[in-house]
């Protein structure tokens, strides 16, 4: 009994890497015709679901993401709907794996649709980065505030609100972006109501809360005797902040930022809202635009073949890359964390 | 005096998961029936592992080493059996039976102070009814609580103050009849008063059972126990009865210690 | 100077924190404003199909519990393995890691995830599909949460289970776990309200169902699947129904919160 008890434990723990590796194969097996087909160009081809014909090779790419804008602004998501019959001719013709046009493939196929992945990540990565340069110093302001500023009557209460908000669902700021927020940004920075501003945004008001509970959690690992030693010797509490608490509670909030930052490049709801969900590489920084999650969320359901194998590969590279960023989280930073 | 032995420690080392060297070194320690036995020593000296090497407890871990035998009596053929033979499940959870245990800190178990009592019992397969409210009720008394819960055996154990908890504990111990009854500082967590009423209880319990009591404070050992061990960095320094360890060490680092010029 | 630096870090950092705090603000009261609005007694009594919220509030509730119900005990019996029967072996720290990583997944990456596996072979979408990206989700916040909450029990007691003869699935079972109830059960309830919340794995495995249906081989209704919809419709009517949802859910999840912090305050008191 003991040891039936004991292996199916272990069994049960071994789940975790069962469904990680499961992820990770499933993803990969349905990616794998598209990452066939495009391999590593898929990373730096602006094109999705375009149709090409490669008897004009000559400066089909330029037309075809001009033809791509135009069709694509209004509704995307029929446009894919609309490639579906292509796929599977496509799918069953595909053996060759050199995605550049050349001659021979002119000759054989009459059209092909390509499938591209750069908009999107360009997309995700831009949404990251801008909700990261706008939610790190406001979750370092409050993460300040809440464990050194504030009396403990302020603080314990605020604190307690932000980790709520932190529970708050993802949807829910999307939601708010779309109608409140999106207006407001349009207003002072032009552009329309959704775009990638917007979502970076929305995206970094959501991770705030997230990141300021971790770092204050940090910042209040300090010990009291350190600081204390400090102000002893005439430091301002500025000087105790940057002196002694910042490089005492590095690890963890750098940590905590990484972690806030893989939050957002995976998050779908917060964003899918307010990003436009146009495939098109942002000029400015108010343009709608795309992110991997957003083209999993909107695309998903209604595709087949070649893309639908594409989305996979999106949905691997987006896996792929939050794995990274988290685990290199955990090892380097929170390790102490048991 | 007529003493018999019912554990004989003949031998013995003990090194635990990852160390190089042994905690314990080549130990020879008897334990005399229905008598107290103390042992004594400075911090890390070893007391508290051999007192747990002797219900196998250390077999909870992995990965440490025995060597060398535990002899305890067997009841019915009166012949030493070496503990570490022992080593199907159900013979250890029988030695552990046999041989009780009360730890530091009271470890009253999140339930109700009768199941508390009752648990051990059940393990053993009682399930009549009458028989464990006389049992519970038996050894309730014998650790001296009965009287001050007998109104509120269906409460949460948890509820009970520090001392009284540690009685539980005792009482918890003594339900199934062990032969040895272990205990590793059981005092140390407890106030001067309920310190008095556990000590009361050894030296009234020891008519029933033997006891080995690990303690840091050497007037206790004075007061309760009949024999003392003095260990030292892994080693045993000396054994004997507690008036000749006390009053008239032969070794000297032992009169240091008994001195309180160290430790 | 030095001071004059010091009252300018100061003075910024508490508006970084008003700013901040503001934004919450609005976010909270617009939902509330826009929630209460909304709401009136027909939206619990009436199904999506006439503008209600009857099934998707219950379809959720179902989709969730039903992810308790599949996660909770692989994920509990994995955190018993971490606490207690590894000893902190190598493969142990492994797991935990790839568990906490796993926490931090996209959760749209799941969704995908469970199209490949269920959605696809099946040919259509459906509640278990819903069911199980929930509980794919919760797995590894059950693990850890376990693994925490058993850490939290003092060695002694454990050792004192195996001191008085019981063998250790039973000190697990009848003193560990009981020992650890509180925390446990209250870090489930907040698993619970984690995934109640969430939309993106829903979207494509258990989809959206106008109806009301107990059949989970169908398209389930889902609150949040449905928020995402009607929001981003033209019809205002629609809106405000997403509204009223957006600020039950809402609603429901800080109260479960701050029900679980009340609960962790009352036992250490």
């Amino acid at each position: 009994m003991e040891n039936i008890f004991k292996r199916l434990s272990a069994l049960n723990a071994t789940t975790i890497l069962f469904l990680l590796t499961g992820i990770f194969v499933v993803l990969f097996l349905y990616a794998k015709p598209a990452i066939k087909e495009y391999g590593i160009k898929f990373l730096i081809d602006p094109r999705w679901g375009v149709s090409i014909n490669p008897n004009k090779p000559s400066n089909n790419q330029d037309k075809a993401v001009v033809n791509q804008d135009n069709e694509n602004i209004v509704v995307e998501e029929e446009d894919i709907g609309g490639n579906v019959p292509v796929d599977q001719e496509e799918i069953i013709q595909t053996d060759e794996e050199d995605i550049a046009i050349n001659d021979e493939d002119a000759l054989s196929q009459k059209s092909k649709v390509i499938y591209g992945g750069l908009i999107p990540i360009v997309g995700t990565v831009l949404s990251t980065v801008i909700a990261m340069a706008f939610a790190v110093p406001i979750a370092m302001g409050i993460a300040v505030f809440l464990s050194e500023i504030a009396p403990f009557y302020i603080s314990k209460p605020v604190g307690v609100a932000i980790e709520l908000l932190a529970a708050i669902p993802s949807i829910i700021y999307g939601m708010w972006g779309l109608f409140y927020f999106g207006p407001v940004v349009s207003r002072i920075f032009g552009g329309g109501s959704v775009g990638l501003l917007v979502a970076g945004l929305v995206l970094g008001i959501m991770i705030i809360p997230f990141m300021a509970s971790l770092s204050r959690d940090s910042m209040n690992t300090t010990p009291s005797v350190l600081k204390e030693s400090a102000y002893a010797m005439g430091a301002t509490k500025f000087e105790v902040i940057k002196d002694v608490i910042f490089p005492y509670a590095k690890s963890g909030i750098i940590g905590s930022m990484i972690l806030a930052l893989g939050r957002a490049l995976g998050e779908t709801m917060a964003v899918a809202f307010v990003i436009g969900g146009v495939f098109k590489l942002p000029e400015k920084i108010t343009d709608p635009s795309v992110s991997i999650p957003v083209v999993l969320a909107n695309n998903f359901a209604e595709s087949s073949g070649m893309s639908l194998s594409a989305l996979f590969y999106l949905a691997l590279i987006l896996f792929v890359i939050s794995f990274l960023v988290i685990s290199f989280a955990k090892f380097y930073f929170l390790r102490d964390k048991k | 005096m007529n003493l018999e032995k019912v554990m004989d420690i003949k031998n013995f080392s003990f090194t635990y998961a990852g160390a190089e060297k042994p905690s314990l070194k080549k130990i020879n320690l008897p334990v005399y029936e229905k008598k107290v036995t103390a042992l004594i020593g400075p911090s890390g000296c070893g007391k508290s592992t051999l007192l747990r090497s002797l219900n196998r407890i250390h077999d909870l871990y992995p990965g440490n080493r025995y060597e060398g035998e535990i002899l305890l009596k067997n009841q019915k053929t009166k012949e030493m059996e070496n503990i570490f033979n022992y080593k199907k499940e159900n013979e250890l959870i029988n030695l552990r039976q046999r041989v009780g245990m009360i730890f530091q800190k009271p470890t009253p178990f999140p339930m109700s102070i009768y199941d508390n009592i009752a648990y051990g019992l059940r393990l053993q397969g009682k399930k009549d009814k009458k028989e464990l409210d006389e049992r519970v009720e038996a050894a309730l008394k014998g650790a001296a609580l009965w009287d001050e819960v007998k109104e509120r055996l269906k409460d949460d154990a948890r509820g009970l103050s520090g001392g009284q908890q540690q009685r539980l504990c005792i009482a918890r111990a003594i339900a199934v009849e062990p032969e040895v009854l272990l205990m590793d500082e059981p005092t140390s967590a407890l106030d001067p008063i309920s310190t008095v009423a556990i000590e009361e209880l050894v030296t009234k319990l020891k008519d029933k059972v033997t006891i080995v009591i690990v303690t840091h404070n050497m007037q206790q050992a004075s007061r309760i126990s009949d024999f003392t061990a003095y260990m030292y960095l892994g080693e045993l320094i000396e054994f004997g009865t507690t008036e000749q360890i006390f009053l008239n060490p032969k070794k000297k680092n032992t009169a240091d210690y008994i001195s309180g010029k160290f430790g | 100077m030095r001071l004059v630096i010091n009252k300018i870090v100061l003075f910024l950092s508490t508006l970084a924190a008003l700013m901040g705090l503001m934004f919450l603000f609005w976010i909270l009261i617009t939902l509330t404003l826009k929630g209460i609005n909304a709401l009136n007694i027909h939206i619990f009594t009436n199904d999506l199909v006439n503008n209600g919220l009857r099934n998707l509030l219950i379809g959720q509730f179902i989709l969730a519990f039903l992810a308790v119900i599949i996660g909770v005990p692989i994920g509990m019996i994995a955190g018993i393995y971490l606490q207690e029967y590894s000893f902190d072996n190598k493969y142990a720290a492994f797991i935990r890691n790839l568990s906490d990583v796993m926490m931090s997944a996209p959760s749209i990456v799941i969704g995908t995830f469970i199209y490949a596996i269920v959605v696809m072979p099946f040919g259509h979408m459906s509640g278990w599909a819903g069911a199980l990206a929930l509980a794919v989700m919760m797995i590894p916040i059950i693990v850890r949460t376990t693994d925490d909450m058993l850490g939290l029990v003092p060695r002694e007691l454990r050792e004192a289970g195996i001191a008085i003869g019981a063998p250790k699935y039973k000190v697990i079972f009848d003193i560990i776990l009981k020992a650890a109830k509180v925390g446990i059960m209250t870090g489930f309830l907040l698993a619970f309200a984690r995934i109640i919340g969430e939309t993106a794995p829903l979207l494509f495995t258990s989809g959206n169902n106008e109806y009301f249906t107990l059949d989970l081989n169908r398209e389930f209704p889902s609150l949040t699947v449905a928020i995402y919809n009607l929001s981003t419709m033209p019809d205002k009517n629609l809106v405000d129904i997403a509204w009223a949802g957006a600020f039950l859910l809402t609603l429901f999840v800080l109260v479960i919160n701050l029900l679980g912090r009340y609960i962790v305050k009352e036992k250490k008191r």
